[in-house]
């Protein structure tokens, strides 16, 4: 929200600890009053003549990750890059260009960084497919353990991992009434 | 043999643990903010804009074809920028290449009297107000610097502030380099 004066830029390293906190103090005050304040006042909408344009823009942007606050698409962030981004894809739709050259366009100037959704590639590949081939490994590992379980067993003739004793035992067990303790 | 592979299993969890750790380890060191750019040698994306100082004087990219440059983006309201300033100043003094300012999303009458007031280190400032060739050389955060080589070719970014330490231990070994 308070990103809405012209970009933050970097912030010096903390070595000024007092100053940067009252600074993100005033930060943090200054945007509960912006938020204040646009409640009232609403916010002025972005000029888009065209409706069905501006929502192919905002899909489009949905996807796109603004840079200057990383944890927002384009379409959610006030950041003055995003407002000039947004413009830009505006403006490049009406060129008629398609969602794959203006993806290709951003991408070329930020980097996949700016994909929400990555592009599938060899760097990417693990993070594309890591998950299944962690559960297809696991789900192997455990088939195999639990045949070879299976086998051992077979092999040594044990149909039941409790002795003749204890398989009594607990058929007594089983028969008691549920209510008595059976320990006593 | 069983009993030894067996052993080994035992020890899978922990192996796993032990990358994971050392993977959100290593994470703790990195900046998110420092998003790797695409740029890199790759040609500098042309332009041609108004000199922050007059209207009447044009900065072109192409005019630095054959030189190795520095294009560093600022602002007045840019707050790192004004820590980072002095070392630029000092860089221009000393230095054997120019530096070139791309003044970003600012006014003409702010960036002039930031000029004045804290030196200036360009050879010129071009007065990108609209912030188009921002987006064109992927500028997201001021200040931006870009190392450029005699072909037009971006072979460095520094995202946030120059730092003495980044001049003497990156830039000018490859500023050398690009000149030899």
């Amino acid at each position: 929200m308070w990103e809405s004066t012209p970009g933050t830029g970097h912030r010096a390293d903390g070595r000024r600890g007092f100053g940067r906190l009252s600074g993100r103090a005033a930060a943090l005050l200054l945007g509960a009053l912006l938020v204040a304040g646009g409640a009232v006042a609403g916010e002025a909408p972005e000029v888009g003549d065209n409706p069905a344009a501006e929502r192919h823009m905002m899909q489009l942007a949905s996807e796109l990750r603004c840079l200057q606050c990383q944890n927002q698409t384009l379409a959610d962030s006030n950041a003055p890059l995003a407002v000039d981004l947004r413009q830009e894809i505006r403006e490049l739709l009406a060129k008629g260009q398609s969602d794959q050259q203006i993806k290709e366009y951003l991408g070329a100037r930020y980097g996949d960084f700016v994909f929400y959704r990555p592009p599938v590639q060899s760097n990417t590949l693990l993070l594309w497919f890591g998950p299944a081939i962690v559960l297809v490994g696991g789900l192997a590992a455990l088939y195999v353990t639990l045949r070879r379980r299976l086998a051992r067993l077979e092999a040594e003739g044990v149909t039941s991992d409790l002795s003749d004793a204890e398989a009594r035992r607990a058929q007594q067990l089983l028969d008691e009434d549920s209510g008595e303790s059976s320990l006593s | 043999m069983a009993a030894t592979r067996k052993s080994l299993v035992v020890f899978l969890p922990l192996v796993g643990f032990l990358v994971m750790s050392w993977f959100l380890y290593k994470g703790l060191f990195l900046d998110p903010r420092e998003v790797p750019s695409p740029l890199i040698n790759k040609p500098a994306p042309d332009f041609r804009l108004e000199s922050l100082a007059s209207p009447e004087r044009m900065v072109d990219r192409r005019e630095m074809l054959g030189k190795v440059w520095l294009l560093n983006t600022w602002a007045s309201w840019c707050v790192a920028c004004r820590e980072e300033h002095p070392v630029l100043v000092e860089f221009a003094r000393t230095a054997t290449i120019p530096i070139v300012g791309l003044n970003y999303k600012d006014t003409r009458a702010d960036g002039m009297r930031w000029l004045t007031e804290f030196g200036n280190p360009y050879v010129d400032s071009a007065f990108d107000q609209a912030g188009r060739v921002g987006i064109d050389y992927g500028v997201y955060a001021v200040p931006e610097t870009f190392l450029i080589d005699k072909q037009g070719v971006i072979r460095f970014k520094q995202i946030g502030p120059v730092t003495p330490e980044l001049l003497h231990d990156t830039l000018v070994p490859l500023i050398q380099r690009l000149n030899a």
